[in-house]
């Protein structure tokens, strides 16, 4: 028994070692959309990051320049286990370098792990967790898009300074909640702020009356939730029946979409302030790439920030292995040119990508129109303040990432 | 003190919904022996029919409150028909297999096509704004619901236990071939029971979609307490379902406000705990 | 009690024989694959769930007690090992002994409180107390809630098999699969198993021949806990993670699935309807939304027409024990 074992070590090991030189430059690239086509976050990611990765790779115009360019997309269903199994098949069978979107916290933390042991690449541009880009954080991921750090502080921070001092806290009961809830109390209070008060709910509660009585009890000037999803809409639409915000309290989402706002109608969503990093209408180079995108969506959306974060992502890998003028199929080697070069596109603007893999760009903070002000579908937002991107992130003196150097 | 006072009618309000939920549940099991695990997606049905003749046909609320639960009893009464029936004489655990499929279909094709973020629906005009009682500011829209629910679940009960017809269909249930000697219709009975069981859901679903959005997946979680109501109150118990779901809404209300990270669990404590000292539930009939 | 399954073929030489052939091929199948170019983890994913619903399988197919609730031994001896591999450092053997030993006191526990009920009752419990440990999980500090106890270390198991290596992880997780797989049919052949059979035919017939049923079921009970719980520990091996989704009652769901399409109450039906299930979700995970669908459909279908399972429907027409 034990000499075949040992033989087949030998022969796996023998295996590995002829496969593994050929580090071919060539000029293929294989990408894979990792995303919710069925859950929850299917519309913040879902088809539309498939479509926006196509329309990356439409644009760059690296398939007349004689790059040959394949694209699939898979469905995690929310869940880590079948998610890795993908990652896994992806990178072993199908030869993807790099995979986007991957939405989902819990998701995004484990096919990091995947990543990083096989060599590949994440551009993840729909989880929230800071994790990724602190103690968890890899020298094959780049966190694209926005992260509770992020949200806390551009949120926080300027609603503090804008006169509400006073907060009280709705957390999911849950460690993505309570991160965030934490992460917020953090900023309010440097900002001279005071918390009166939190109450937990479980997660995915459909009746939150009993914690939005206790919200107005308190009668702190903002209500923050600290939550997300089917929570956070189904908080904000009882809060206008409980007559929260008519009575002088404001509501702070903490992590928001325009997909939420949408499924909430305006009539409801008016005068939320929350952060965004994209958002359709901000200026020309967002308004021209989002009227392209919402003519091909199938329900004429517009695009959310994580779907944006797919193009952007993509634009700069390719400009990245143009400028190294074929793929080496190694994760980390593209990932660290990936840092070198800055970053430019109408969707984001100029940034760079920190050693730490987290990508820097402004923090724009938004309020939701009243629904006399909206003029068109999706005209949902006006723009309250920005905050600068080498501001709004994690500075790197705070971060707990091994590949800081102190 | 007061606040205290606000959780408790706040449990109410939930209380109502979960009794109006398990009513149709119960009437379903009791009536039919069958554990009609899709009960969740017809709720949910019951709202998207609400939201679609609102957006389709311009029909509001109060139109909706009727034909919602009819169009989704019709659904209901077709699945009884093509699907339901051929399980009449095996063991009660298929029913529910056959309904958890179901609910996966019907959960999974709204899902395709409506996305998972929900659709809004407005209180209707009528019912906007609220009253302050002093201790809290109640909405009226759940004022309305205690109320309304609190008259289906009491006409329901009185039209089971207190006439003829509710006569006819507990006997048809419990010796149906004596029942067929005597020249009525018992599968039509058994049929018309399911449709009324499911409109009772679509029903709930009306009533909830202007508070809760409307969203695919909006009965999923809640089938497992509409379930754990049933049980504690009496599987096939009218009276038992009602009174347990006001219950269960006022004490799931009072663990928000003392220990609010327990009120997902208090539930299923107490079910454990009744189900360990009377199977058959507070007030059931053995099975 | 006896409509859910249709064990009306006797236990003849023949059977036995029959059995054993149809377990060699498997196992030779099965030990091939690294060879064959199947992706591996696609087929230890499937092993896992395999014994999963083998242990579930025990519970309906042969003491008549179907739990809804089996996804919460699943998810507790993967919280368990994966917690004692991380975080305590437990060697592989170690780590898998921890899992399935919570797994086993889950079942006494559970089991005590579970078993005093028979048919829709006893499910509702075990549906109930599954839900139960899901919030519990969800708010334990040690489980990390929604993201899950992640990057694993694999190790080597007793010190030699290097389990970072695909095709070593392989034959281990086949082991593990094939001994507790002959583990529960040793358990259905055996005396105790034929008492069980017993009181699943007619219950109050055993009781009046003196048999204390309730300890049979019990037993029955913690047992099918304890493979399913060796599942999870498994299992953690292989995806390197352990998630709320181990916990939730939608797995429970899809085990009780897996079981109806490959056949309640035959020896080998749970393994086929395993991998048929978990094919189907790998393979269609490009159209994500409608693989619900498709389960549910399959689910009906199963209960309308089909109720024999695959492997059912196979042996009542061969008329052999499958």
């Amino acid at each position: 028994m034990k000499h075949r074992i040992s033989a087949l070590f030998l022969g796996t090991a023998l295996a590995l070692a002829a496969g593994g030189d050929a580090f071919a430059q060539d000029k293929t690239i294989k990408i894979g959309v990792l995303t919710d086509n069925s859950g929850l976050y299917s519309d913040l990611g879902g088809a539309g990051s498939t479509l926006a990765a196509q329309m990356a790779i439409e644009d760059s115009g690296m398939q007349a320049k004689g790059w040959k360019i394949d694209l699939i997309s898979a469905d995690h269903q929310n869940k880590p286990d079948i998610a890795t199994t993908i990652a896994r098949q992806w990178i072993d069978v199908e030869k993807v370098d790099v995979l986007m979107d991957v939405l989902n916290s819990g998701v995004a933390l484990a096919v990091n792990n995947v990543v990083k042991e096989k060599n590949s690449i994440m551009i993840n541009t729909g989880a929230a967790t800071s994790d990724l880009t602190n103690a968890q954080c890899s020298p094959n991921t780049i966190h694209w898009v926005y992260d509770t750090y992020m949200l806390a502080n551009s949120t926080g921070q300027a609603l503090v300074k804008a006169g509400g001092d006073t907060w009280y806290f709705l957390t999911a009961d849950y460690a993505f909640g309570a991160a965030l809830e934490r992460d917020t109390t953090a900023v309010i209070l440097k900002s001279g702020g005071k918390v009166l008060g939190t109450v937990k709910h479980p997660l995915n509660s459909s009746d939150f009356s009993s914690f939005l009585l206790q919200a107005q009890a308190s009668k702190a000037k903002i209500v923050g939730m600290a939550n997300a999803g089917g929570d956070t809409t189904n908080t904000i639409k009882q809060a206008s029946e409980f007559g929260i915000v008519a009575g002088g309290q404001k509501l702070a989402g903490l992590l928001l979409f325009i997909t939420d706002v949408h499924s909430l109608g305006l009539k409801v969503a008016q005068g939320l302030s929350f952060t965004e990093t994209f958002y359709w209408d901000l200026n020309d180079g967002t308004r021209a790439f989002s009227k392209r995108f919402s003519d091909r969506m199938k329900n004429k959306a517009q695009p959310s920030m994580v779907q944006a974060g797919v193009y952007s992502g993509l634009i700069h890998y390719f400009k990245t292995l143009d400028a190294m003028s074929g793929n080496p199929h190694d994760g980390a080697k593209v990932v660290a040119k990936m840092k070198e070069l800055p970053t430019d596109d109408p969707l984001f603007g100029k940034g760079s990508i920190r050693v730490d893999g987290r990508k820097i760009h402004p923090a724009y903070l938004f309020e939701v129109k009243k629904p006399e002000e909206s003029k068109a579908p999706w005209d949902y937002y006006k723009l309250i303040g920005t905050t600068p991107g080498d501001q709004a992130f994690r500075p790197l003196s705070e971060s707990t990432c091994a590949l800081v150097k102190k | 003190m007061q606040a205290l006072y606000a959780q408790l009618l706040v449990g109410l309000i939930n209380g109502s919904f979960y009794a109006l939920l398990s009513l149709g549940l119960a009437v379903i099991f009791g009536m039919l022996n069958i554990i009609n695990f899709a009960h969740g997606a017809l709720y949910m049905m019951g709202a998207f029919c609400a939201y679609f003749l609102l957006s389709l046909t311009g029909l509001g609320y109060w139109p909706a409150l009727i034909v919602a639960p009819i169009v989704v009893g019709i659904f209901g009464m077709i699945l009884e028909r093509t699907m339901l029936q051929w399980l009449a004489g095996l063991d009660h655990l298929y029913g529910l297999l056959l309904t958890f499929g179901i609910a996966l279909i019907v959960q999974g094709v709204f899902q395709n096509y409506f996305g998972s973020s929900g659709l809004p629906y407005a209180i209707p005009d009528e019912l906007k704004g609220g009253m302050n009682l002093g201790f809290m500011f109640l909405p009226i829209y759940r004022g309305w619901v205690v109320i309304f629910s609190l008259v289906v679940c009491i006409a329901t009960w009185y039209l089971i236990e207190r006439t003829r017809l509710g006569a006819y269909l507990r006997a048809a249930t419990e010796n149906p071939t004596l029942v067929r000697a005597f020249g009525v219709n018992v599968p039509r009975m058994i049929t018309l029971t399911y449709g009324l069981g499911v409109g009772l859901a679509a029903l709930a679903g009306v009533l909830s979609a202007p508070i809760n959005q409307v969203r695919p997946l909006m009965g999923a979680d809640l089938i497992i307490v509409v379930f754990a109501v049933v049980v504690i109150g009496g599987m096939g118990s009218i009276m038992g379902s009602i009174i347990t779901g006001f219950a269960l809404g006022v004490i799931e209300g009072l663990t928000k406000y003392f220990y609010p990270e327990a009120s997902n669990t208090v539930v299923f404590v107490l079910m454990v705990l009744v189900l360990l000292v009377k199977p058959t539930g507070l007030t059931g009939r053995a099975a | 009690m006896s409509a859910l399954t249709d064990d009306t073929l006797p236990i003849t030489p023949r059977a036995i024989r029959d059995e054993m052939i149809v377990f060699a091929v498997m196992a030779v199948l099965l030990a091939v694959v690294p060879w064959t170019g199947i992706y591996p983890f696609f087929v230890m994913q499937a092993l896992c769930f395999a014994l999963l619903a083998c242990a579930f399988n025990l519970l309906i197919g042969y003491g008549g007690l179907l739990s809804f609730g089996h996804a919460m031994f699943l998810g507790t001896a993967g919280y368990v090992s994966a917690h004692a591999l991380k975080v305590w450092g437990l060697s592989p053997e170690l780590g898998i002994l921890a899992g399935t030993a919570a797994a086993a006191a889950l079942g006494v526990i559970t089991g005590f409180v579970s078993i005093r009920r028979q048919g829709i009752y006893f499910s509702m419990i075990t549906l109930a107390l599954s839900q139960l440990l899901y919030f519990i999980y969800l708010q334990t500090p040690f489980t990390h809630g929604e993201d899950g106890i992640q990057g694993i270390p694999q190790g080597h198991l007793f010190g030699v098999f290097d389990l970072s290596k695909p095709t070593v992880l392989y034959y281990v997780v086949l082991a593990g699969f094939l001994g507790g797989f002959l583990l529960i049919y040793r358990t259905i052949n055996s005396p105790f198993g034929e008492v069980l059979k017993a009181i699943r035919e007619n219950e109050p017939r055993a009781i009046s021949l003196g048999y204390k049923t309730d300890q049979y079921k019990l037993m029955a009970y913690i047992l099918s806990g304890t493979i399913a719980g060796f599942a999870g520990s498994l299992k953690v091996f292989v995806a390197q993670n352990a998630s709320l989704t181990d916990v939730h009652w939608s797995m429970s769901g899809e085990v009780v699935l897996m079981t109806l399409v490959g056949g309640l109450g035959t020896v080998f039906g749970p393994v086929v309807g395993a991998f048929v299930i978990i094919a189907m979700q790998q393979y269609l995970a490009g159209y994500g939304q409608w693989v619900t669908v498709i389960q549910g459909v399959i689910f009906v279908a199963c209960v309308l027409t089909f109720r024999r399972g695959v492997i059912g429907e196979i042996a009542h027409f061969l008329r052999r024990s499958l």
